[in-house]
C-alpha cells in the first residue's frame, strides 16, 4: 500500500469502471485523502468521483441546503473530523459543559444526518471515528473524570455506534481501530498538522482510504460469501497423512495455539453467515477423520459447507466448489499455506481472493483481520444457518439423481411456501437480499434497510416475500418482488431469487400471486424490465419462459388470458 | 552534494511523476508546475525515507530552491 503508487493511477483510463459520486468534507485538508481513495479506486474498478468542500466547511455545507455539495448530488456524503480538531473545540467549553460535550457532539450529527437524508433520502453517510487521545491533563486518571477529553472522545465513539444503529443510513468507517493497530506515531507526522492541517501521513492515508472503499464496496453489493481453507499446516499444523489424526498440530500446546485461533476466528466468520469449504490434498477419509476424532478440533465437519480432499489441482476443486454453492467466484476467500498453490489459484482462477499467508503460522490470524476481507453493510438471522442450508442442498442434489423426472422429484420435496410482504420482521433479509443477490436479479437495485422501510410504508408499493421450507429443511426467506402501482398497470421493480432454490417453481407460484393482486387492483397488465449486468444472464430470458410478451425493451403481460402457472409448492 | 542531487533528481522525478524533469541547485517551485504545496509534503517524505533522516518542521517551508534542499541534507548527513 503505496500513495505514490496509488496517485500514479490517477492519469490512468477509468471509463469502464463503475462511477461512484462521493462528497468529502473535512476539518482539516482531505486534498490527499481524496487522491488516495480515487488512486485506491482504481484497482478495485470503481471510479469514485470525488467533491471536496473547501477547508472545514463540513456543517456549511449541510445545513445550507442550497450548498454546492447537494448539487454534486453525491450518493455518498464522507464526514471527516478528527480528533485533532474536535480536541480544540472541546478545550474551548466551558467546565460545566464538558461532561455533556459528547451528547452535543452527537446531537449536532444527528442533526446533520436528519438534513442530508431529508435532501436525498438514498444518500449514505459516512463518519470517521475519533482517535482515542490521551492528551496528558490527567493521565490515566481521565478514565474517571467524566469531563477529560479522553472521556468524552471515547463517549463519542460508543456513542456512534448507537447513532449508527439507529440510523440506517449513517455508517461508522472506524478509524480508531485502525490506528489500534497501525498506531498513532505511524499515521502521524506533526510537521505537515503544523504546516499544512494534515492529520494523517502519507502511508497511512491508503490504509484509510481502502477502508472507505470496503464500505463503498459492500453497499455495492461486492461481498465475500465463501471462506474455502486448505488443511495442512493452514487449519492445523502438520500433515495429517503422515502424523495422524491424533499428531497434527492443534490445540493449547506449542505451535498448536497458532492454528486453534485460526480455527476460532473462521468459526465465528460462519456464525455470522461466511460459509467455510475445506479444498486439501489429501485421503477424503484421513482428512475427514481429523474433524471427527482429534478432540482439540475447533472446526467440527458440520461447520463445513463443502469439503473436498482429493488430489486434483486446486483450481479444478474450487471450480466444483463455487458450482455447488453457485456464488460469484468474486466472493471466495481462499487460504493455503502453499504459495505454489496459491500462485496456481490466482493464474487460473484470477477473480479469487487468494492472501499472501505469512510463513509463520503464528502471523496467521492477525494479518488476516487486518485484511479486513469480510466487510458487510447488512446481517440478518437468516446468516447463522446458511452452512446448514448448503449441506441440505447437497443431500437434495443426491435424492434427485433417484427421480425419474423433474416432477416427481418436486412433488416429493413436499414443498410449502409462506407468502408475506415486507414488514419490521423481514426488512433486514430483503435489504441483504438486494444487496447480496447478482445472479437471479432482474434490475440489480440496491436498497439499504432505510429504503426497504420506505417502500413498505408506501402506498405506491406492494411486495410479496418468499419463505420456503421441505422435507430436508427451512431454506429460509429466499426470493421476493417488489411491485410499484403505476397508471393502469403493474411494475415489477425488484424480482430476486436465491440460486439456491432454482427450479423449484418459486417464479411460477409468485407469477400467479402477482396476477391475483393486480386483478384485485383492478389491472390488467403487469409490465417487467430485464437490466442486464455481467452477472444477471440467467434471467435473460425470464419474462419470455414465463409468457410475457416483448415491447420497446419491457416485458408485457395481460393477466386477462394468463393462466395460471403450475408448480408443486403448497401455501397458506 | 553531487550524488546528494543526483539522488534528489530522481526523487523529484519519481513522485512528481514527469521523467522530463530538468533539477539543478537553482530550481525553485515555480519553475516546475507541479511542485506545489502538496507535492511538496510528498517529497519531503519521500526524501526523508530514502536518506533516512527527519527534518524540522520550520525548515521544510524554508528552502528557497533545490540547492538549499540539498545543503540542508548534506548538513544532516555529516
Amino acid at each position: 500500500m503505496n500513495f505514490n503508487h496509488f496517485k500514479k493511477n490517477l492519469k490512468k483510463d477509468f471509463s469502464a469502471f463503475q462511477k461512484v459520486r462521493v462528497a468529502v468534507l473535512g476539518d482539516s485538508a482531505t486534498q490527499l485523502l481524496v487522491t488516495a481513495l480515487r488512486g485506491y479506486g482504481y484497482e478495485q474498478k470503481i471510479d469514485f468521483q470525488l467533491f471536496e468542500a473547501d477547508y472545514d466547511q463540513v456543517e456549511r455545507q449541510i445545513f445550507d441546503t442550497n450548498s454546492e455539495m447537494y448539487h454534486f448530488e453525491p450518493e455518498y456524503v464522507l464526514i471527516c473530523q478528527t480528533t485533532e480538531h474536535l480536541s480544540k473545540k472541546f478545550y474551548y467549553t466551558t467546565h460545566s459543559e464538558r461532561a455533556v460535550f459528547w451528547q452535543n457532539h452527537l446531537q449536532t450529527l444527528g442533526e446533520m444526518c436528519q438534513t442530508i437524508s431529508q435532501k436525498n433520502k438514498k444518500t449514505k453517510i459516512f463518519y470517521l471515528n475519533f482517535y482515542e487521545l490521551n492528551d496528558g491533563i490527567f493521565g490515566n486518571f481521565a478514565n474517571k473524570v467524566n469531563y477529560s477529553f479522553l472521556y468524552q472522545v471515547r463517549k463519542i465513539n460508543t456513542g456512534l455506534m448507537e447513532l449508527g444503529q439507529e440510523l440506517r443510513n449513517l455508517f461508522i468507517i472506524d478509524l480508531a481501530s485502525l490506528l489500534t493497530q497501525y498506531g498513532h506515531k505511524n499515521s502521524f507526522d506533526s510537521k505537515f498538522y503544523i504546516n499544512a492541517d494534515m492529520v494523517w501521513g502519507l502511508e497511512f492515508l491508503p490504509m484509510l482510504a481502502k477502508r472507505i472503499s470496503d464500505t463503498v464496496q459492500s453497499i455495492s453489493g461486492k461481498i465475500k460469501k465463501a471462506l474455502i481453507l486448505d488443511l495442512d499446516n493452514t487449519v492445523w499444523g502438520g500433515i495429517v497423512g503422515d502424523d495422524g489424526w491424533e499428531g497434527i498440530q492443534i490445540g493449547n500446546l506449542g505451535m498448536g495455539k497458532a492454528f486453534t485461533n485460526l480455527q476460532i476466528w473462521a468459526k465465528e466468520l460462519k456464525k455470522r453467515g461466511i460459509i467455510l469449504c475445506v479444498c486439501s490434498k489429501n485421503d477424503e477419509k484421513i482428512a475427514k477423520e481429523a474433524f471427527e476424532k482429534n478432540p482439540d478440533m475447533v472446526l467440527k465437519l458440520e461447520d463445513i459447507a463443502v469439503f473436498v480432499a482429493n488430489w486434483d489441482n486446486k483450481a479444478d476443486n474450487i471450480r466444483q466448489i463455487q458450482e455447488i454453492l453457485n456464488i460469484g467466484m468474486d466472493s471466495l476467500v481462499f487460504l493455503d499455506d502453499n504459495p505454489f498453490e496459491r500462485n496456481m489459484v490466482r493464474e487460473n482462477l484470477p477473480e479469487v481472493c487468494v492472501p499472501e499467508l505469512p510463513e509463520d503460522p503464528a502471523e496467521y490470524v492477525s494479518f488476516l483481520q487486518e485484511l479486513n476481507l469480510f466487510e458487510t453493510a447488512s446481517v440478518s438471522d437468516n446468516d447463522e444457518i446458511r452452512t446448514k442450508q448448503y449441506q441440505e442442498e447437497s443431500v437434495r442434489l443426491s435424492e434427485k439423481k433417484h427421480f425419474a423426472n423433474e416432477e416427481e422429484f418436486l412433488a416429493n420435496l413436499q414443498m410449502e411456501a409462506k407468502i408475506q410482504p415486507i414488514s419490521k420482521f423481514n426488512v433486514p433479509r430483503v435489504a441483504q437480499l438486494t444487496q447480496r443477490s447478482n445472479q437471479f436479479n432482474l434490475r440489480t437495485v440496491r436498497y439499504t434497510e432505510q429504503d426497504i422501510e420506505q417502500i413498505a410504508k408506501s402506498e405506491n408499493f406492494a411486495s410479496f416475500t418468499v419463505s420456503l421450507k421441505d422435507k430436508f429443511g427451512e431454506y429460509g426467506l429466499i426470493s421476493m418482488v417488489i411491485l410499484e402501482k403505476k397508471q393502469g398497470f403493474i411494475f415489477i421493480d425488484t424480482w430476486i431469487m436465491s440460486c439456491r432454490v432454482l427450479k423449484r417453481g418459486v417464479e411460477a407460484l409468485l407469477l400467479n400471486e402477482m396476477v391475483k393482486f393486480a386483478q384485485n387492483d383492478g389491472l390488467q397488465t403487469i409490465i417487467g424490465e430485464y437490466l442486464p449486468t455481467a452477472k444477471n444472464g440467467l434471467v435473460k430470458d425470464h419474462y419470455q419462459n414465463l409468457g410475457f410478451s416483448s415491447k420497446d425493451k419491457i416485458w408485457e403481460l395481460d393477466c386477462g388470458t394468463y393462466q395460471l402457472q403450475k408448480h408443486f409448492i403448497k401455501h397458506g | 552534494m553531487d550524488k546528494i542531487l543526483e539522488d534528489i533528481k530522481t526523487i523529484f522525478r519519481e513522485v512528481l511523476d514527469n521523467e522530463n524533469l530538468s533539477i539543478k541547485p537553482e530550481t525553485t517551485s515555480d519553475d516546475i508546475e507541479e511542485w506545489d504545496s502538496l507535492a511538496h509534503i510528498q517529497l519531503v517524505v519521500a526524501i526523508e525515507k530514502h536518506f533516512k533522516l527527519k527534518f524540522k518542521t520550520e525548515e521544510i517551508m524554508a528552502w528557497e530552491n533545490v540547492g538549499a534542499m540539498c545543503e540542508a541534507i548534506h548538513l544532516y548527513l555529516n
